[in-house]
């Protein structure tokens, strides 16, 4: 019995990993790269948007599967189900939305009109698809959704705290901003691909 | 089809309940001052105050760290309202207001270099690169932005053509003789 949680535990630990590295969500799977270039100016920013976005991921994604396999499934109604998902995910970005102007302020004038975009963020809808798609079960779901979350929140701070740095680098007057912050997005992700060489069998 | 109906309804009932009940609980007690401060001011965020849009001016206004006459859209009538709204005397002598203005092209100087579009904060003015610029004057706000940013001085600010749309009546000058100039003072 000990035996059988003790591989089970193992298994949501690889999961957790292969989900936040080796499969990072931005960078593997190009998914929600709005965010990851629109709050990536300041590390304290990104890290509020990362924990916030993680926060609905996670949230989205439980409430989505319960939604699929409780009431979409029985009733035959998979053709609702991306409708069904952005409403629930609108629901809870808007919950996240009070909660965050209530608890915490500067992060909700700091993040700004990119708060109520994670709506719009398509890891956040790509994510319960995913979970669909490959028939999880429903604490794989939060397992992998929190493992890719945490993948999302280092990704953005690691990408933030480059650009800090790059801001006061002299970059050529025809990369300066956007383009220059494109070609590091593309560098972090060659270097992100070098995870998928991890063997955990 | 009916199951379909009924469990979106269902859905949205039930995640309206949640975030109304959620948005009773975390209210956030905002000033209604600001609200209301926020209403007078024009609302086309030029950023002539310095500050970051109306919002922010608000705010300003609302903790007395701005003046009243900070917003050059708003004019004198604005100036006017929020003194009266936030009970000070103001001295309105001082403030300048030679009425609202738009922005204006002239055709013949205009080179097409598409600079005023860009700092337009409404989109007024359209046109292409080395095609004359024009404005709309129903988008215009007359933040007069685009005055700055012409290289050929082909913008300028013109007091609002009168049309047969919004004309009116000129008000009737005041007479000494006239015992509504008795209250008045």
């Amino acid at each position: 019995m000990a035996k059988a949680t003790d591989t089970t535990m193992t298994e949501y630990l690889v999961l957790l990993i292969s989900t936040a590295l080796v499969n990072n969500v931005v960078l593997v799977r190009f998914l929600g790269l709005c965010p990851f270039m629109g709050v990536s100016k300041r590390v304290d920013s990104a890290l509020g948007m990362g924990l916030a976005t993680g926060f609905v991921i996670v949230l989205a994604a439980a409430v989505s599967w319960i939604l699929e396999h409780w009431l979409l499934a029985p009733l035959g109604l998979g053709y609702l189900r991306i409708m069904s998902f952005i409403l629930v995910i609108a629901a809870v970005v808007q919950f996240t939305e009070l909660v965050v102007r209530k608890m915490a302020p500067d992060l909700y004038q700091m993040l700004g009109i990119y708060l109520p975009l994670i709506a719009t963020n398509c890891a956040v809808l790509g994510l319960p698809l995913i979970n669909v798609q490959e028939k999880h079960s429903f604490v794989t779901t939060v397992v992998y959704d929190f493992g890719s979350a945490l993948g999302f929140t280092l990704a953005l701070v690691m990408f933030a705290g480059l650009r800090e740095r790059l801001a006061r680098a002299a970059v050529p007057a025809a990369f300066n901003g956007a383009p220059i912050a494109f070609v590091l997005a593309s560098l972090m992700s060659l270097a992100f691909m070098g995870f998928s060489g991890l063997n955990f069998k | 089809m009916i199951a379909a109906v009924l469990s979106l309804t269902l859905l949205g009932a039930v995640l309206g309940l949640i975030l109304g009940v959620a948005a009773r609980k975390f209210a956030v007690a905002t000033d209604p001052l600001i609200g209301a401060i926020e209403a007078l001011m024009p609302g086309s965020n030029c950023g002539q105050c310095g500050m970051p849009g109306c919002a922010g001016a608000a705010r300003a206004i609302a903790a007395r760290e701005a003046a009243v006459t900070c917003c050059p859209p708003g004019g004198k009538g604005l100036a006017a309202a929020l003194a009266a709204k936030l009970g000070i005397t103001l001295d309105l002598t001082a403030v300048i207001d030679e009425g609202p203005k738009l922005a204006e092209v002239r055709e013949e100087i205009c080179i097409g270099c598409c600079r005023c579009l860009k700092v337009c904060p409404t989109d007024a003015i359209v046109g292409a690169a080395k095609q004359i610029h024009n404005v709309i004057r129903e988008a215009c706000t007359g933040c007069g932005n685009c005055v700055e940013r012409c290289p050929t001085e082909a913008v300028t600010m013109k007091p609002v053509p009168v049309t047969l749309q919004h004309w009116v009546w000129p008000k009737p000058s005041l007479a000494p003789a006239c015992g509504a100039v008795a209250e008045l003072d």
